[in-house]
């Protein structure tokens, strides 16, 4: 069971790329595991490191000094683009990270990330930019996401604004997960097959033999 | 009767919404459940811990594709990893009682290959898959698309989903393609139009005379690689070609079952009048072969033209994008992208492993052999597809050139199995997706259809299958 999504204040990991793919996020070479430990150390990890396992030269912007423990990460246009897989958003929370701020998710992401306690909130591209300046102006600057408020809270005092699905905030704010609301929905759906019958049967024995 | 035109993904929508709350999403029925070894270890842990168990069996079909060697069978995995994830998917099929198509079925193969040879994929139906490649069976006029694992635990738990209701987005595409230009091609051109983010929060629906004049196949070539255009769906109304396809597998509805479900899929296609949310046009006449030069699929161009400038962009963030695709696949600005020599070609994938697309690689290849130094793999799409090709011969003809036949699994698509390119090495690919590692870490890929794969290989660089000897009649070469 997820903990309950709280309002929190962190520094940022700046990562000004569009289009970042799954396969950076987690290398599929990572999902040969059939539970969830370790992906902590597959986040990014072909641009953290060579061949060798040792850390490419300069550091990647994870490694550098003073980006251990930061909760955000700041990115480019389009974050999460391709596979479905949903070690992403794993790799990305195993990591501490707790919020993605972009422009914009592929939705497979997107909704994997809401299920896993990694908000990603979207912003349009004049607050993007600005976030960028303000974090290369200041690489200490803190943002406080306040989810409740749907808001991020800048050095200024300023706040901006993002929207979220609204049940998604519930989920994330009650901790809870979706698929207790889905069980808790299984007469209804039963009800509703009691009306339609299956349209298919996946047993062998129900294969047409020629 | 609903007298608003719909479209077909409203219409599918409409006759699965289960319940809708305020302010939650939809609750939406599952006709079809597939499952493979790598995004569900996870789900079916969760189901033992909540005490749930697997609603309907019978709905859900599970296969092993993903990290399964290629090579021969009678031989062990070679990666622990990979042989303790397929022994996981083994042992929760057989303790909730799915359908596992495995190592060593007649059925195994491709999870989105399977489902269309076995008649399990079928018009006006939800399909769902933790995979984003899910999006191939939209070719029958089905609804399906790729989920998280907790989304598999839901359905496994369920059979239904929450979501939100798709935004549409009309592809239409018109004329008649050319000799040696293929549905690959088709996909490839509206990607590098719209960009890989250009569908988000969409489905497509592809229409117009020039998909209209497709085989179910190529249809689901282009299907499969909605989600590369940021589209988690993409469909096309069901026809007479599909339901030629359809007629006599082994899940699809036989005797009066059958004349009752076409009936019902005449009645799928979008109405006249229909309005969709987003619309493109695309002619066919007018396009060349595709091939990417970058780091994601929307970086593709006509294989005539030049890799693109940084200098020339238009803004910064697309500058930098091309800097580092250009860098990484160490290319420079205005070079041909004809000539680059490449060092592997691979043809396979749920793009492209069927057997039409093997087809048209052997009459390609056929009296010819790879270029010296080219390593060319090909990799059925499943062990139906590689029975097929081998009762036609294909495989022989693959041998003759050089290439190595291999047994089928997503191989060098996903390169989790063994099979991947080297650090630097250059490939051209018929799978889906190019982006930086993705066939290896540090392997440069090429994205681009079967014939220009087979052209390429012979010349052992990147070549222009429109030059092929007799490609009009090689081109003719198809399937269902």
């Amino acid at each position: 069971m997820p903990e309950p999504y709280r309002s929190f204040a962190s520094k940022v990991v700046p990562l000004k790329r569009d289009n970042i793919d799954t396969d950076q996020i987690v290398p599929a070479r990572f999902l040969k595991v059939t539970d969830k430990a370790g992906l902590a150390d597959a986040l990014f990890r072909d641009w953290r490191f060579d061949e060798n396992g040792c850390f490419l030269e300069p550091l990647f912007v994870l490694d550098r000094p003073g980006m251990a423990g930061r909760a955000i990460l700041l990115v480019g246009d389009n974050f999460g683009t391709g596979s479905s897989r949903e070690h992403a958003p794993w790799a990305l929370a195993a990591w501490g990270i707790r919020a993605v701020i972009s422009t914009g998710y592929a939705d497979i992401f997107r909704s994997n990330a809401l299920k896993n306690g990694v908000l990603p909130i979207a912003v349009d591209p004049e607050t993007h930019a600005h976030l960028f300046a303000l974090v290369e102006d200041d690489p200490e600057s803190e943002l406080r996401i306040d989810l409740a408020e749907q808001g991020i809270l800048l050095p200024d005092g300023t706040t901006v604004e993002f929207d979220v699905d609204t049940f998604a905030k519930l989920m994330l704010l009650r901790g809870t997960d979706e698929i207790g609301y889905l069980v808790e929905k299984l007469p209804t759906i039963e009800a509703w097959e009691a009306r339609h019958p299956a349209r298919v049967d996946t047993r062998p024995e129900a294969a047409a033999r020629d | 009767m609903d007298p608003r035109p719909r479209t077909l993904v409203e219409k599918i929508w409409d006759d699965h919404v289960v319940a809708e709350d305020e302010g939650a999403p939809s609750v939406l029925a599952v006709d079809l459940h597939l499952v493979h070894e790598v995004t569900s270890p996870q789900a079916f842990t969760g189901l033992r811990e909540r005490g749930l168990t697997v609603r309907h069996p019978e709905r859900t079909v599970a296969t092993a594709d993903h990290s399964v060697p290629t090579t021969p069978r009678g031989l062990p995995f070679l990666d622990p990893l990979a042989a303790a994830q397929v022994q996981q998917l083994d042992a929760n099929c057989r303790e909730f009682r799915i359908p596992l198509h495995g190592i060593g079925d007649p059925s195994q193969g491709i999870v989105h290959v399977i489902g269309p040879q076995l008649g399990l994929t079928q018009p006006g139906m939800t399909i769902v898959c933790g995979d984003s490649h899910t999006s191939t069976h939209g070719a029958f006029g089905a609804l399906a698309f790729g989920i998280g694992t907790s989304e598999v635990e839901m359905v496994l738990a369920t059979q239904a989903l929450l979501q939100r209701k798709p935004r549409t987005y009309e592809v239409r595409v018109d004329g008649a393609l050319v000799p040696g230009v293929s549905a690959k091609d088709i996909i490839l051109a509206l990607i590098a139009r719209i960009g890989v983010g250009g569908g988000t929060g969409h489905v497509f629906e592809y229409r117009g005379e020039a998909i209209r004049a497709l085989t179910m196949e190529q249809r689901m070539t282009i299907c499969n690689m909605s989600i590369e255009g940021g589209a988690r769906a993409g469909l096309i109304a069901p026809d007479d070609t599909t339901f030629e396809y359809l007629d006599g597998r082994p899940h699809a509805p036989h005797g009066p079952a059958w004349d009752a479900a076409v009936e019902a899929w005449r009645a799928l296609p979008t109405d006249d009048g229909a309005t969709f949310d987003r619309s493109v046009v695309i002619d066919a006449s007018a396009l060349e072969p595709m091939v990417t030069y970058g780091t994601n699929p929307g970086m593709g161009i006509p294989i005539t033209s030049r890799v693109p400038d940084p200098a020339a962009a238009t803004d910064a963030s697309t500058r930098r994008a091309l800097e580092r695709a250009l860098e990484y696949m160490d290319l420079r600005p205005g070079q041909a992208i004809l000539g680059q020599p490449v060092d592997v070609v691979f043809i396979g994938s749920c793009t492209n492993g069927r057997i039409s697309d093997l087809r048209l690689a052997a009459a390609a290849l056929k009296g010819r052999h790879v270029a010296d130094g080219v390593r060319m793999m090909i990799v059925p799409g499943s062990d139906e597809v590689k029975r097929e090709a081998e009762r036609e011969g294909l495989h022989e003809v693959f041998r003759a050139a050089g290439a190595e036949w291999r047994e089928a699994g997503c191989s060098m698509c996903i390169a989790m199995n063994g099979d991947q390119l080297s650090p630097g090495q250059y490939a051209v690919s018929t799978s889906n997706r190019n982006f930086e590692g993705r066939q290896g870490k540090g392997g440069r890929t090429f994205l681009a259809s079967p014939l220009t794969a087979a052209a390429s290989a012979v010349a052992g660089a990147v070549a222009d299958p429109r030059l092929l000897p007799g490609i009009e009649a090689v081109a003719g070469i198809g399937g269902r």
